[in-house]
């Protein structure tokens, strides 16, 4: 096995991880930082994002405001110092990254130009055209690549944390192209790994997104916070997960249900109107689209399609040449990679999960509970988000906390000395257990061993099991039937048979570990939804359908016990300048 | 619309073989499904070994570029149904060394990319204080004074196709030079040099046309002009080369006659 | 302990497929670009012949009644009927390449590329018919 070591390693090369390398490298210049990904930096899952980024720049706008539209926004579960921080820096970034070459849409005077979005009182969201987040990451990853100082290591896959003595250490990892098992040692180590979407069968999310990280801070004894909270956007294709943007319900779409009728009306979303109503109808708030999917699906009223129940978003009623000017990327999308025309045919839709509001356990800095240790990006939870997240908040918070991170990081490793060799007796423990648990490859054990099932069987097995119990609605005997089935799964998961035994990039062997990561995430979840006796934001429980600020104005937090089940505490939120309100959806 | 069809697929284990060899499955054949939800099938349902890059499954991140009939794709924009009848042949990204299946190696690329500094260089850059007023919260003052470098949606214009390119690979795997010559930057890397060039923030034109003005350069470009028929995102990579060669040679010209007065 | 990745570039079981000395017949596109790499010859052939032609110019009337008389021998008719369909070939790729190479904006919107290529078709008709009413009148 070879040993590299860094002062400091970022694991993921998304918006956040390429932020926080950009930190340290201007922080330190004499710091050795590395990043680390699965996948190239370009091809990270930030590059899909479309709508925008936040920052309150317009005379009419104000950091308060900013603050507190997120703050209600998120149910009032945002810690307000970390909101107030994150307004506060989100502009100096943004313009950052505008000073990176990041190509931003321009008023006609040549400043940047902003856009309304969901949820903000006032126009913030700065855009790059309909491709924000791609602009934005390689903007990131073509700056990162002027710091001689960042070595990359691309398509190395980190399979689990080194600690020692409450510390983390670095990381063991599987260099993909050769199957070489190497260990990397770090003062400090940043997780940038994205969310965990495809824990559920429909999301947008990419199939990279299998909460790498979370698992990884989980397995080392860091908690995850608020697991419960994942929002889902209410109209995505249904077999491919892609997001059909609000903008096609701005322009005039309708949702019909299978008889046709634009079922939101009965709703308590208003009436059907001739042209679309701000926050009614079509344009009301996401979740509670996603709910009404939900109550049509229960009432036998939605299509059932070869990938499971959908609605229609009609728009043909708009005619192409409205279309072909205002919704170009949608029929783009539609014809290219659904092979479906909406200029003639209805889109077929449904509720599909769409990002992860809690994660990784961090403070305003970044720092987890575990010295060394820090996260930002969608894998942590700082929280900024809360119960329910913004549109265009993310990748602001990517660029924020991806800084504060790499800064606080490096601050660290600036004052600890070279993790001892006792970490790498770890790393050939890891190394062992790829060998003799997936490739099989012990003496006298066939190849491939005696295991009987399949990762994609026990993949399909554990979305389906979330998508019914830890959906959009959620009841405790579902729960608690979802967190049984999820053990199950964790049992037959030791069983495994891999066809690939091979060490030259098997990525079965990566599926198969993305697997057990998100077997690992996908409990606490469930664990964290089941403690959560409340309704608040994205998490909505039938059996107690109700805000309960009294007991539950707290974030959960999940950690591993013993047995290798997650138990749940509770962390305060912090409040510092606005008490809890009613989340107003503005009539 | 038949049942199933064909796919013809590249294989390589170098572990066992010392060169391709091709395996054949059977997939369904739906109207919706592109060749990337074939190799996905296979994966998951036929024969977990096959071995093949992708994401985001909407041609966005460049991951599942493979070459299907001969041609440059995106697997996940290439539908099962353009194709009327199998065998579909799957195979890598042609040009590039194969490192597993349909896995080809990129490193080289990466390599290049970073030599025509594919960033905002300034001579002087310009203090993020100067915009950012102190601001009090509810204060009501323009955040952004005068610090972002002001460009306008015409300025914006000049670059933004050059932006768009994905890193898909597809252009150097159409283009005929990169093969015979690999050590030509080639197409993505030249558009992206030519993205910062005609970029109003960025004063690295000249640095970066010499550079490219090299051997390995836009000079060796003979304007086959496939990369910009396989670009999926418009880029036109021979394009940004062309213009880039009649920039090279006014610039030539200019410092010729006028060797004071060049930057 | 090292630091950086000792990247495997050349890495010997990758494998790396050999260009074919056929490559360009591996498809109709590869094969006309070719074709028109190629009509660089059929210019150079009339580049060449003009200046025999200029030759025989300045040696006389007679030398030039006699390189008229060499032209009309079929093998050399064929070769410069070839040449000229190959130039023809050239000027029409080129023409309508040449867009690509020039981009012109006036008042911040781009000049479209079938503007351009006319431009040129234009220029070539005008030049044309100069050079025949030149002809013509002599």
């Amino acid at each position: 096995m070879d040993v590299f070591s860094y002062d400091v390693l970022v694991v993921g090369g998304g918006g956040a991880g390429l932020r926080a390398a950009i930190a340290v490298a201007e922080t330190n210049p004499r710091l050795r930082v590395a990043v680390i990904s699965k996948v190239y930096p370009m091809r990270s899952h930030t590059v899909s994002a479309e709508g925008g980024a936040a920052a309150a720049i317009k005379p009419n706008d104000s950091l308060d405001a900013h603050a507190y539209d997120t703050i209600s926004g998120g149910d009032w579960l945002s810690d307000q110092d970390a909101v107030e921080a994150f307004a506060r820096e989100a502009p100096a970034e943004m313009l950052q990254l505008e000073h990176w070459g990041c190509p931003w849409s321009r008023e006609p005077d040549g400043s940047v130009a902003v856009r309304p979005f969901g949820g903000m009182k006032v126009e913030r969201t700065w855009f790059a055209a309909d491709k924000t987040g791609f602009h934005m990451l390689h903007t990131l990853f073509q700056t990162s690549l002027k710091y001689e100082g960042i070595q990359r290591h691309d398509e190395w896959f980190v399979t689990r944390l080194l600690e020692d003595g409450g510390r983390c250490q670095g990381v063991v990892t599987v260099e993909v192209a050769t199957g070489k098992v190497q260990a990397i040692t770090a003062k400090a180590v940043i997780l940038c790994t994205g969310g965990c979407g495809r824990v559920f069968p429909f999301t947008t999310n990419a199939a990279i997104k299998t909460g790498d990280g979370m698992a990884l801070a989980y397995r080392a004894g860091a908690p995850l916070k608020d697991m419960e909270f994942v929002q889902y956007h209410p109209t995505g294709l249904p077999f491919t997960g892609i997001l059909i943007t609000e903008a096609t319900r701005s322009e005039g779409g309708w949702m019909l249900n299978k008889d046709g009728y634009r079922y939101l009306q009965d709703y308590d979303l208003g009436k059907p109107e001739p042209k679309p109503v701000l926050r009614s109808m079509e344009l009301g708030p996401r979740d509670r689209l996603s709910q009404a999917f939900v109550k049509e699906q229960e009432k036998g009223r939605t299509l059932q399609g070869p990938y499971g129940d959908y609605v229609h978003l009609d728009i043909r009623h708009l005619g192409e040449k409205l279309i072909d000017k205002k919704l170009p990327f949608v029929r783009e999308l539609c014809l290219k990679y659904q092979n479906l025309d909406p200029v003639k045919e209805m889109i077929p839709v449904r509720p599909v999960v769409h990002y992860m509001m809690g994660g990784i356990h961090t403070d305003i800095q970044g720092a987890t509970p575990l010295g060394g240790l820090y996260a930002a990006g969608e894998a942590a939870c700082v929280s900024i988000n809360g119960a329910n997240r913004l549109g265009s908040n993310s990748l602001t918070e990517l660029l924020v906390f991806g800084a504060r991170a790499g800064r606080a990081a490096a601050a660290f490793a600036a004052t600890q000395k070279e993790p001892g060799p006792g970490v790498l007796a770890q790393a050939t423990d890891e190394q062992r257990r790829l060998e003799q648990h997936f490739l099989r490859q012990t003496s006298g054990a066939p190849a491939g061993g005696a295991g009987t099932e399949r990762v994609a069987a026990l993949r399909d097995e554990m979305q389906r099991s979330m998508e019914a119990s830890a959906g959009i609605y959620r009841t405790g005997a579902q729960l608690e039937k979802a967190a049984g089935e999820l053990r199950r799964l964790q049992e037959r998961y030791g069983a495994l048979r891999l066809d690939d035994t091979s060490l030259t990039f098997n990525t079965e062997l990566l599926a198969a570990l993305e697997l057990g990561f998100m077997l690992d995430v996908a409990e606490t979840i469930v664990a964290s939804a089941l403690g959560r006796r409340e309704s608040r934001g994205s998490h909505q429980r039938t059996d107690h359908p109700e805000r309960d600020d009294k007991g539950f104005l707290s974030h959960s937090l999940a950690s591993r016990a013993a047995d290798g089940a997650p138990r749940i505490k509770y962390l305060p939120v912090t409040i510092t300048r606005w008490p809890p309100g009613q989340r107003v959806y503005g009539k | 619309m038949p049942e199933t069809v064909q796919l013809t697929v590249t294989r390589y284990r170098p572990e066992q073989e010392s060169a391709p060899t091709v395996q054949t499955y059977e997939v369904p054949y739906r109207k919706d499904w592109v060749v990337l939800d074939a190799l996905n099938y296979i994966k998951d349902r036929l024969d977990g070994t096959l071995t093949y890059r992708w994401s985001c499954r909407m041609g966005v991140c460049g991951s599942c570029g493979m070459m299907v009939n001969g041609e440059a794709k995106l697997t996940c924009a290439t539908f099962l149904s353009h194709y009327q009848r199998g065998p579909i042949r799957v195979e890598p990204l042609t040009y590039f060394p194969i490192i597993r299946d349909l896995v080809v190696d990129i490193t080289d690329f990466l390599h290049k990319l970073k030599q025509v500094k594919p960033w905002i260089v300034r001579r002087e850059e310009k203090p993020l204080a100067e915009g950012l007023s102190s601001v009090r919260p509810g204060s009501g003052q323009a955040l952004l004074g005068t610090g972002e470098y002001r460009q306008t949606p015409e300025q914006l214009e000049l670059y933004k196709q050059f932006s768009m390119c994905i890193n898909c690979m597809l252009c150097y795997a159409a283009c005929p030079v990169y093969g015979l010559e690999p050590s030509f930057l080639g197409p993505a890397v030249l558009a992206l040099a030519q993205r910062y060039n005609h970029d109003s923030r960025d004063q690295a034109a000249t640095e970066r046309l010499e550079r490219c003005s090299e051997h390995d350069g836009i000079w060796q470009c003979t304007f086959v002009g496939e990369c910009s028929k396989a670009c999926p995102k418009n880029v036109d990579p021979a394009g940004a080369i062309q213009q880039f060669k009649l920039a090279g040679t006014l610039h030539w010209f200019q410092s010729l006659l006028l060797p004071w007065g060049t930057k | 302990m090292t630091t950086g990745p000792a990247y495997t570039s050349h890495h010997p079981r990758w494998y790396r497929r050999r260009v074919s000395v056929w490559w360009w017949l591996e498809s109709w596109r590869y094969a006309k670009f070719v074709l028109r790499e190629l009509t660089s010859l059929a210019v150079a052939f009339f580049a060449v012949l003009a200046l025999f032609k200029i030759r025989a110019i300045a040696a006389g009337p007679e030398a030039y009644a006699r390189f008229l008389e060499r032209l009309q021998n079929p093998v050399f008719l064929l070769l410069n009927g070839v040449a000229f369909l190959f130039v023809l070939y050239h000027a029409i790729t080129w023409f309508n390449l040449a867009p690509k190479a020039m981009t012109i904006r006036v008042r911040g919107v781009r000049v479209p590329d079938w503007a351009i290529q006319a431009g040129n078709y234009l220029a070539w008709l005008v030049v044309s018919a100069m050079a025949v009413w030149v002809l013509r009148r002599g």
